[in-house]
């Protein structure tokens, strides 16, 4: 058994006063995203305001099942793509989010896959919002849909408990 | 802000009275051991009287202790001293497979040699089957390892039982007592076993020193060569000052050890009691036969991790199990060998209580748990339940 890990000031401000963090009900879309590495499940709910024949993000909030940089980038995710244009928040660099938490240095090296997980689970909202709305989806974005697809499939093998015991929860 | 110390497994402030023992070896009676002049004399004699302290706390004749620097040592000295001292005679050993990583670790070099290992599974509360074992014993068996109590799950292994067979089949039997000399009552002409290892460290003494008991018998090679020291079997200048620390907590032990046990396991009750009553929580290991300072949960739809960080914040130190705070990503291997699947054991958190532990401190964490779990079921996608 391992203690806590020393974060820095950033990722422990998100830790400690995450922003937007829950979720939306009647979301106009949602997206998941999980590591097969360590187990963590992200989801993302979007409000989407069409205002000047642009696609804005009017509210955002995220759910976490995993560690403290995974609920900091969530955090810090959130917090920078709302108000974005779904154009603009697709534009949010990983490297960008990363930085914001303190830089590659300052982030344990087996913790980057955590700090970029939520930036993933971003883009899939965005992917369920064009395809639900028959929108033409960039095929950038049909990419990375596709390899967070795979990941996810792993996952829910692994918290197909999880997944069942919520099921019959909603019921 | 209300500071808790809660992990005591992991390692132990040094009592003051310890820590008064030792004060004098630094500087004033500082001699080394091998030294032939009084200043030297002075130190052997400090180490012979520690040596005596602490054999006598697990009934052992002093002469068949050496010390170490860490039970690290002395479990790796175990592993690889006797595969290597007993090669002509066999190359299988049998280890449980929730020992800690420095015997699984051995275990898996071992493998690299050439030594053949078979990892005992154990059951749902850890326990090693008595039966299984008997089986996996060879005639080219030379060594059976497993360990006293948990560290993680704090389950007691039935080391007599285990003991009286490893004897029957004549093969040397070594027991780590890390979590329990001190805490419990260690006897190894009772527990049957050839070799035991006890740790200072985690019974109040000071970091850098353990003991490893052998019995007359045993042929087993050393791990460092050179002055001879410790019966030629553990060359290196002699850590006295961790060594005499280490005997007067040992002293301490043996005055106090049984009623503290009583008093932590009252305590260790009422917070299993209490944090059982959150919802969606469960006991990793066995309600009774565990040591008395030692309670280990999981939570479901939580992450371990962000829960220690969670009660750090509110003033608690506790440790976890979880993937997540692991460097290798992969949750506990005991918490996996007893049955929990990969998500219940990232939502895992152990709690182990000590000598400054009161029901103040379990009361304060049964108020605050409870908030934890909560905020963070709160923002996970799991769990919609405690909504």
């Amino acid at each position: 058994m391992k203690e806590s890990l020393p974060y820095n000031k950033e990722i422990m401000k998100h830790f400690r006063n995450p922003k937007n963090l829950g979720r939306i009900k009647n979301a106009d879309a949602v997206g998941e995203a999980g590591n097969i590495q360590c187990g963590d499940v992200m989801k993302i709910y979007l409000k989407i305001k069409d205002s000047k024949n642009k696609l804005r993000i009017s509210d955002i909030k995220g759910e976490v099942f995993g560690c403290i940089v995974a609920i900091a980038n969530t955090s810090m995710l959130t917090t920078m793509a709302k108000g974005k244009t779904l154009e603009e928040a697709l534009k949010i660099d990983k490297e960008e989010l990363i930085k914001k938490l303190g830089g590659r240095e300052k982030i344990p090296p087996f913790k980057i896959h955590c700090s970029i997980l939520a930036a993933d689970a971003l883009h899939e909202a965005i992917y369920n919002y064009y395809k639900k709305q028959n929108l033409p989806i960039p095929e950038e974005l049909r990419k990375e849909h596709e390899r967070i697809q795979k990941t996810l499939k792993d996952i829910e093998k692994r918290h197909g408990d999880f997944i069942k015991m919520e099921r019959e929860i909603l019921k | 802000m209300r500071r808790i110390y809660m992990d005591y497994a992991s390692t132990t402030p040094i009592d003051p009275r310890v820590f008064e023992a030792m004060k004098p070896y630094f500087s004033k009676k500082f001699g080394n051991t091998m030294s032939l002049h009084s200043i030297g004399q002075e130190a052997k004699r400090a180490l012979e009287e520690s040596r005596e302290k602490i054999a006598n706390l697990m009934n052992a004749k002093s002469g068949r202790v050496i010390f170490t620097s860490s039970a690290t040592e002395a479990n790796n000295m175990v592993l690889k001293g006797i595969a290597f001292a007993n090669r002509d005679k066999g190359k299988h050993i049998i280890v449980s497979a929730i020992e800690h990583h420095c015997i699984l670790n051995s275990a898996h070099w071992l493998e690299t040699q050439g030594f053949e290992v078979t990892y005992l599974k154990v059951d749902k509360y850890g326990f090693v089957d008595l039966a299984e074992l008997e089986n996996t014993i060879r005639k080219d068996t030379i060594l059976v390892s497993i360990m006293h109590a948990n560290n993680e799950i704090g389950t007691i292994e039935p080391i007599e039982e285990i003991g009286k067979i490893c004897r029957k089949k004549g093969v040397y039997f070594h027991t780590d007592a890390a979590q329990t000399y001190g805490k419990i009552p260690v006897d190894v002409e009772k527990m049957n076993v050839d070799l035991l290892t006890a740790s200072s460290h985690k019974m109040y003494g000071p970091k850098g020193a353990a003991a490893l008991y052998i019995a007359d018998n045993v042929k087993i090679e050393p791990l460092l060569h050179g002055g001879g020291h410790e019966f030629g079997l553990r060359s290196s200048t002699v850590n006295v000052p961790a060594i005499v620390g280490f005997a007067a907590a040992a002293e301490i032990a043996k005055k106090e050890m049984n009623s503290e046990a009583r008093r932590l396991t009252k305590l260790r009750d009422n917070l299993i009691k209490g944090v059982l009553k959150i919802e969606d929580s469960h006991l990793n290991g066995h309600p009774t036969k565990r040591l008395p300072n030692n309670a280990n949960f999981w939570f479901a739809f939580i992450e371990g991790e962000s829960l220690i960080t969670q009660l750090d914040i509110y003033g608690i130190a506790a440790s976890t199990g979880s993937a997540c705070s692991s460097e290798s990503l992969e949750p506990s291997h005991v918490l996996l060998a007893i049955g929990l699947k990969h998500e219940e054991a990232h939502g895992s958190l152990r709690l182990s209580l000590g000598r400054w532990s009161k029901k103040e401190d379990v009361d304060y964490v049964l108020k605050v748990l409870p908030r934890a779990v909560e905020r963070l079921r709160a923002i996970s996608p799991f769990g919609r339940k405690s909504k």
